[in-house]
């Protein structure tokens, strides 16, 4: 029901419309990969063949071949998987961290906020590649450790804005009233004071989704995504990188899904902003 | 602004003025019909409950109405200049020099970066191009002019440091620099305490005899405006209602809406058991569900069916020159005969002790860590919010705690609902110690007998939940239900107890009003079946007509459950309508307690004499003793060594007050005075309300 009346409101901000269409279009491709995608991604077929050149197994390679002769279209549709899995399942876990972090510290205080708020200022003080780097190096790379990766590097920043908006919800007369009738402190802070934070927090977790998307193209771009062959957008850019003088479109079509996504997870970010400023 | 002012032209006129704001829904009618003359050095009250449109008509005649507002029809004229045609240049000029606003937020009206002497001193260096030393003797002679003590270390202060009714001043002291003709004051003292909103008040009068300025005064407050107006205009959803002389609107008011007013205020004449407040029944109605024909209608006891909703009712003159009133039965209705029907409560029967509390001491530690702190070795100091606190609770007892902000009665609030634990002392609540038991530690039962109404109805309940599953929370965490069916049932009783509809169960509270959510705050606080509830200034933050519902709504239910009811306030006019007995707070102590009749009576303690002749009294019968205080509460950090009042008592004996804490002076009848003057002496002071004729209700 209030899903759908939040959508019936996203109708009227054509920005957050059009973010809601670029991210419902990768969910659909994402989804339906296996029919939509013209080949299998990772058949080597004919090396160097330009967008919109035909095969002779029958078919056109509508955004080319790479170097290996795999098509690139089919290599992007099957690559939104890998973003669309990681990205939000990623976003999900550091969001647990970060909420749980937050909420200890901006309401209990005391210690918990000492050492929760200087944990996280150490975390921050490191430049996030650099982050990344050590921590994949570390634990190698895979799916799960990317997102234990970005776990681990966005969860302090949740951590400020939860512990802000803790802050100021904690006293409020309602957080008092479950004080006085004796709540325990998990009850207050998940029912009294977490729903009252979603606002902001939905705002922030689409602008972060867009980031993560960014961050899992960085890393298959150094080399620390998914391994290959797999196909993964990142990646995809980091193969043809010595290549994309000659052949621009191996570069640019991947590059293009990866802005794309993007752009469509801030403009919704934006259009829900919109919408919660509104009441 | 050379031209001699002639009393005969009016200095302000609005002429049936309409305003609307433009919004997604569409137009919305803020203001109809609307007219008001200031006449120079006259100053007109303008009443009314929020979303009446009153601070709508003060934006519209500084033209401040925003994006969306617009004057749809009628003019204003300023002195016989038309407002309405003014470029935006003349605009500015008139605003500046002309016509000054004062809002109710003293801070947010001054720049937190510069000194007060630098704001203030902007005013003649722009406005008149006064040199620098000009300007800062001007400056000086204002502060002196609005009475602020040592005008030259103000002069240097940036705001912050100085108190919330010495920034008003500087804002007062701010607009009176350009020399104004027109003053128009939004709720200027409903943020200070009354104590220094005496001092604002008594300020602004001066202002007005001084320099002739004519104000325009908005409020909610009919005190206020009785004290401080020569006339008033009392507005209704858009309308004027009524408007005329303070003697005739305040002594035979015609309309029905200002007589449903006075009875929903507390007066010296009214009492919570032969004489309850009458609340005016139904709500204000929104801007855009205004009924046709009159606004109060459908609340309105003289309510006549085919002619008070027919069609527009204008303003019409009554047989009192000078009073108008837009009702079309003014001359109609005998007021003498339908005295409302009051319902007559039988008082409730005191029982046996259920609250004692003996030495009760709560200090909060503060740590200096500053080089000077370490070496005096006063790095922890200590608040003392609350020292030596003792009194006694009976079953069914109305108990009013009195004092100014920051006099540690929402301190002492807390240590009996077990959010802090007592420094020492106890607090035996039906026969266990539970002083330095946080309410984790305290059991089911004792957490539902104690239980908690919240001052801020916007913040009271949870937005994100509905108001049933909140009260059933509630219901199953103190053991009253124990099935979810049980839970739910019983939560609909609540509702009806309250006077809720059932269907409300399923809302969420931004789908209620104000006052629909104190009711369900008061649902939730009486669900545990009570022993004893402390409701914190449970009405403050309420319109009057919905606040005297909720206080009626409150000792009803606290009569059926005989209940003990701990009031906190800090409206005296209300605790003495409400209270069996009072305790006065100043700075963390109990300065004087006793029953009601002896605290309004004297002998008063110097404080309770200064804050009962403070409170603004509705009532032109009541005459009352002007005492204005001096000075600031001092911080609790830094108490005066002896008497805690000894800084500002207006009857301060000498060097005594200030070193050595004063005796507390007990009568026989239990009614205690901390002071170091004796009780025969003290009880040699005038009272503080005297009364013009015996109201006829005291019987």
């Amino acid at each position: 029901m209030r899903a759908l009346k939040s959508f019936a409101l996203l109708r009227e901000s054509w920005v957050g419309m059009a973010g809601a269409f670029i991210v419902a279009f990768w969910i659909v491709m994402a989804i339906f990969a296996p029919w939509i995608a013209p080949y299998d991604p990772l058949e080597l077929m004919q090396p160097f063949a330009e967008p919109g050149a035909e095969w002779k197994g029958g078919g056109t390679f509508w955004l080319g071949t790479d170097s290996l002769g795999r098509d690139i279209l089919s290599r992007i549709i099957w690559g939104s998987r890998t973003v669309l899995i990681y990205a939000p399942l990623a976003t999900i876990c550091a969001y647990t961290v970060g909420i749980v972090m937050g909420l200890l510290a901006g309401y209990r205080l005391g210690w918990w906020d000492m050492i929760l708020s200087r944990i996280a200022d150490i975390v921050l003080s490191f430049p996030v590649l650099v982050l990344y780097v050590i921590v994949i190096a570390t634990i190698g790379a895979s799916g799960i450790n990317i997102v234990i990766a970005i776990t681990f590097a966005s969860a302090p920043g949740i951590m400020r804005i939860v512990r802000g908006l803790t802050l100021d919800l904690r006293n409020r007369d309602y957080v008092a009233a479950a004080q006085t009738r004796g709540e325990s402190d998990w009850f207050i802070m998940l029912a009294e004071i977490l729903p009252n934070a979603r606002g902001p927090l939905i705002v922030d977790a689409c602008l972060r989704l867009g980031y993560v998307v960014i961050t899992i193209g960085i890393l298959g771009f150094l080399g620390l995504g998914l391994p290959p062959p797999d196909p993964d957008w990142g990646g995809m850019v980091s193969e043809s990188r010595s290549l994309a003088m000659a052949f621009p479109y191996m570069a640019v079509f991947p590059c293009i899904a990866i802005s794309s996504l993007i752009l469509g997870f801030n403009l919704l970010a934006d259009g829900l902003r919109e919408i919660s400023l509104r009441d | 602004m050379t031209e001699a002012l002639s009393p005969d032209v009016p200095l302000l006129e609005c002429k049936d003025l309409s305003i609307s704001y433009f919004t997604r829904a569409g137009e919305i009618p803020a203001v109809i019909d609307f007219n008001l003359t200031v006449h120079p050095g006259e100053a007109v009250g303008l009443v009314g409950e929020s979303g009446c449109g009153k601070t709508t008509v003060a934006m519209a005649i500084v033209r401040y109405l925003g994006g969306n507002g617009r004057i749809v029809s009628g003019g204003i004229t300023y002195r016989g200049r038309d407002l309405l045609s003014l470029g935006a240049e003349e605009l500015r000029r008139l605003r500046g020099n002309e016509i000054a606003t004062i809002y109710q937020e003293p801070m947010a009206s001054l720049n937190p970066s510069m000194t007060i002497g630098r704001q203030l001193m902007e005013v003649p260096l722009y406005h008149d191009n006064a040199s620098k030393r000009q300007a800062r003797d001007k400056a000086i002679e204002i502060l002196d002019a609005v009475h602020l003590p040592d005008p030259a270390r103000i002069m240097a202060a940036y705001p912050h440091q100085i108190s919330g009714g010495q920034q008003q001043r500087v804002i007062i002291a701010m607009a009176l620099l350009a020399n104004p003709q027109l003053l128009l004051l939004d709720e200027p003292t409903t943020a200070l305490d009354v104590t220094v909103e005496a001092g604002i008040i008594e300020l602004v009068a001066e202002i007005g005899e001084k320099f002739g300025t004519g104000m325009l005064y908005i409020s909610h407050n009919l005190g206020l405006i009785r004290e401080t107006c020569d006339r008033i205009v009392v507005m209704y959803s858009g309308e004027a209602v009524e408007s005329g002389t303070i003697d005739q609107v305040f002594d035979e008011p015609r309309h029905p809406y200002t007589h449903g007013l006075f009875n929903c205020i507390a007066l010296p004449t009214t009492d919570k058991n032969a004489r309850p407040l009458v609340p005016i029944r139904g709500q204000l109605p929104l801007p855009h569900e205004r009924p046709k024909g009159c606004n109060f209608g459908p609340r309105c006891d003289f309510f006549q069916a085919g002619r008070c909703d027919e069609g527009f009712i204008h303003m019409r003159e009554t047989d009192v020159p000078g009073q108008t009133a837009r009702c079309l039965r003014w001359n109609e209705i005998d007021w003498a005969e339908h005295e409302p029907e009051r319902v007559q409560n039988i008082p409730t029967e005191v029982g046996e002790e259920v609250l004692r509390i003996d030495s009760l001491r709560k200090y909060y530690e503060v740590h200096d860590r500053s080089l000077s702190a370490l070496i005096s070795g006063k790095a922890v100091r200590h608040v003392k919010a609350n020292e030596d606190l003792s009194f006694v609770a009976h079953e069914g007892e109305t108990i009013a705690i009195v004092g100014e902000s920051g006099c540690g009665k929402s301190t002492f609030a807390k240590v009996l609902m077990g959010l802090e634990t007592a420094t020492s002392g106890t607090l035996d609540f039906e026969g266990d110690d539970i002083s330095k038991t946080e309410v984790g530690d305290r059991s089911a039962k004792q957490i539902g007998a104690l239980q908690m109404v919240f001052q801020n109805p916007f913040d009271t309940l949870n937005p994100s939940q509905t108001i049933g599953s909140q009260i059933v929370r509630v219901l199953r965490r103190f053991g009253q239900a124990d099935s979810k069916g049980e839970a739910q049932s019983m939560m609909l009783k609540l509702l009806d107890t309250v006077k809720l509809p059932r269907d409300f169960a399923r809302r969420r509270p931004r789908q209620l009003s104000g006052g629909q959510k104190q009711r369900v705050g008061i649902a939730r606080a009486f669900a545990g079946e009570p022993a004893t509830v402390i409701a914190d200034e449970p009405v403050s933050a309420l319109d009057v007509s919905v606040a005297a519902a909720v206080t009626e709504l409150l000792l009803d239910i606290q009569r059926r459950n005989n209940s003990t009811l701990l009031f906190i306030s800090h409206d005296l006019s209300i605790v003495r309508y409400l209270a069996d007995r009072v305790i006065v707070m100043y700075l963390g102590q109990i300065i004087e307690q006793g029953t009601t009749d002896e605290i309004f009576n004297p002998p008063y303690n110097p404080y309770t004499e200064a804050l009962l002749s403070a409170v603004p009294v509705a009532d032109t019968n009541v005459e009352k003793r002007r005492i204005i205080l001096e000075g600031n509460v001092p911080s609790p950090l830094d108490p005066p060594a002896g008497c805690p009042f000894s800084t500002r008592c207006q009857h301060r004996l000498g060097e005594i007050c200030g070193t050595i804490p004063p005796p507390r002076q007990e009568t026989e009848s239990g009614h205690s005075i901390l002071c170091h003057i004796p009780l025969d002496e003290l009880a040699k002071a005038e009272p503080v309300f005297s009364f013009k004729d015996t109201p006829q209700a005291a019987e």
